[in-house]
């Protein structure tokens, strides 16, 4: 035992591999805890998604994978508020999609003229979003009721009518789905609706709506007996929840310009609970990290062929074993804590120094 | 008037009679116990009163606003707060933020200024903010306020659960054993305590409790309950005295 705490006794290159660690660790902490870098990643973005199409500074199939890891961040983060946050198991998240797809698909290659549609692209945008909110409203009406694997069991179900609903309406194409959909799913609106979701959802988690939401998860009992309002709280976290899988649904079928039933069936809602879990439970920043990890590594591993879908299960099985509450379960990035939130204690405690200070003198 | 009175309430879990005829009434500012053995029905009440469970029969009023058939959460807007008997915290939450839970109540803005972080929402959150920050000072607990709630020590849990109860701005408390796995100095130390908390917020306080120092120590009247009926009610000195609690109660706990 006594050995180990000599300096002696301690290997060089661990030291060294230690020491490296760390710096990089500290590098790392500085950059997460710069507050003011926030503002101008956002801005950083926005000025490329708009830069690297137009000179093309990326190739297209880099471009197309960037504009998936968008829609992806948007999915997980919606997915996060209802399976992270509020603690309930929710695994149809594929057919809000739908919804979201087929109302804004029916927008552009139905209703509109083709010559309109890039103008009215976010009203169609937002239009699948509402669309999937209102089925999101209906689907929280068992969620009062029901929970744990029981309410699994009725999102479930939900995925399955919403894919054999659509299939049987002839008028939508039924199970051959809407082909030529226009591409408007551009890089500049992807970054657009991704930051929005983020930012949306991130305002309602960091407000008493969101505390409301996440007691459920804590203790919904005792949540209840605090006065939260559980049936109000659940009823907005599925319907924010939906309108974003919605849009992110409306933005997948304009950059896929095809869409069948059998695309949001439940593999896809599968590949959204991934992506969650990577990320971690209750983090933004998980959702931002479990899309982008999950997403890239599904392209890199692309020349494994079939090899992909062993070496993709496994490498989830080993995060699992190592980090059973994803890469940031539970934890966040102070870029993204509203700034009064997080500097709450120290506000009140300057505050009251004050108060002190003048009642003293 | 009485702040609280419950009417011959009855509660049946199936054919299982938990609470038979149970009548109390309770003066504003008065400090109240309920004792009993284990599995006496004394948790049944306060969760009867709470709206966890719906009464089979009787009627609960709160300032003559029947109960029964509330929600929890309306109830607790009505001015009910209670705490726990095993501590029911948002572990994963910070302290703070299971204060500032509590002021659900209160809130005025709506759910599209939450999104967007506009309008009423940031004067209201700074002044919860605050004001959870104050009571978390009251109760000593300010320094830990951005811990997660399940790292707290045992103690100040229990502390935590009061404060937080008390940020809902009740007019009646319900204390569910508040000197569960604590030492008699720090039973002292709550004793004292619930007397402040008491006068310092204008509370009635009912207490469920095992500890028969605290409760003789403290409360103003007692009723002793066994099998789901009331056995007896009184002044503590005559509680401790009669026949039939030292038989179905004290009489195993010897004479505290």
């Amino acid at each position: 035992m006594n050995m180990d705490n000599t300096p002696s006794s301690t290997p060089t290159p661990v030291s060294k591999g230690h020491a490296l660690l760390e710096r990089w660790k500290m590098r790392w902490d500085r950059i997460a805890n710069n507050r003011k870098a926030f503002p101008i990643v956002l801005a950083v973005g926005f000025i490329l998604s708009i830069l690297i199409p137009r000179f093309g500074l990326v190739n297209e199939y880099v471009q197309l994978v960037i504009i998936y890891i968008g829609i992806n961040i948007i999915l997980t983060t919606s997915l996060n508020l209802i399976n992270g946050y509020m603690g309930e198991f929710s695994v149809g998240h594929a057919g809000f999609m739908a919804v979201g797809a087929y109302v804004s698909a029916i927008f552009t290659t139905k209703l509109l003229p083709d010559n309109l549609g890039a103008i009215y692209f976010p009203l169609v945008v937002l239009a699948g979003g509402i669309g999937a909110a209102l089925v999101g409203l209906v689907v929280s009406v068992p969620s009062f009721k029901t929970r744990g694997d029981y309410l699994a069991i009725v999102t479930l179900a939900f995925n399955m009518i919403v894919k054999s609903v659509i299939e049987n309406i002839e008028a939508i194409g039924g199970p051959r789905g809407i082909p030529g959909i226009a591409k408007l799913t551009t890089l500049p609106w992807t970054f657009f609706w991704t930051v929005l979701a983020i930012l949306v959802i991130r305002n309602f988690v960091y407000s008493n709506y969101g505390r409301g939401v996440q007691s459920i998860r804590e203790d919904e009992i005792a949540s209840d007996l605090m006065g939260v309002s559980t049936k109000q709280v659940k009823l907005l976290a599925f319907t924010l929840s939906s309108f974003f899988a919605g849009v992110a649904g409306a933005l997948f079928a304009h950059v896929l310009q095809f869409i069948s039933p059998k695309v949001f069936d439940i593999i896809k809602s599968t590949d959204v609970l991934i992506m969650v879990y990577l990320g971690g439970i209750g983090s933004i920043t998980g959702s931002i990290l479990g899309a982008t990890v999950y997403t890239v590594l599904l392209e890199v591993l692309r020349p494994f062929g079939m090899w992909r879908m062993v070496l993709m299960p496994l490498m989830l099985v080993l995060l699992m074993i190592f980090r059973p509450r994803g890469i940031m379960g539970l934890r966040e990035f102070r870029w993204l804590i509203p700034g009064f939130d997080l500097y709450a204690l120290k506000y009140w405690r300057a505050k009251k120094e004050v108060s002190n200070g003048t009642s003293a003198s | 008037m009485a702040l609280l009175r419950a009417d011959h309430v009855t509660h049946y879990f199936g054919g299982l009679c938990a609470v038979s005829d149970f009548n109390l009434d309770l003066e504003p500012g008065e400090l109240v116990g309920i004792i009993g053995p284990n599995g006496a029905g004394k948790t049944t009440i306060f969760n009867l009163v709470t709206g966890v469970y719906k009464a089979t029969e009787g009627s609960i009023q709160l300032n003559g606003q029947e109960l029964v058939g509330r929600k929890p959460n309306a109830i607790t807007q009505l001015g009910i707060a209670r705490t726990f008997q095993n501590i029911r915290l948002f572990k994963d939450l910070t302290v703070l933020d299971n204060v500032r839970i509590a002021y659900y109540n209160w809130m005025k803005y709506s759910s599209w200024e939450s999104l967007l972080h506009i309008g009423r929402y940031r004067a209201q959150e700074e002044l919860f903010t605050n004001k959870a920050l104050d009571l978390l000072e009251i109760f000593k607990l300010d320094h830990f306020a951005d811990d997660l709630a399940k790292n707290l020590p045992y103690g100040s849990q229990r502390r935590l659960e009061i404060a937080r109860a008390l940020a809902t701005g009740p007019k009646l408390l319900l204390l569910d054993e508040p000197a569960a796995g604590m030492n008699p100095r720090e039973i002292e130390q709550l004793m004292e305590f619930i007397l402040w908390i008491r006068k310092e917020f204008g509370l009635t306080i009912l207490l469920i409790e095992h500890q028969m120092r605290l409760v003789m120590g403290i409360c103003e009247r007692l009723k002793v309950l066994d099998f789901g009926a009331t056995i007896a009610e009184g002044l503590p000195a005559e509680i401790r005295a009669n026949p039939k609690v030292l038989e179905a109660y004290l009489g195993e706990g010897g004479d505290q």
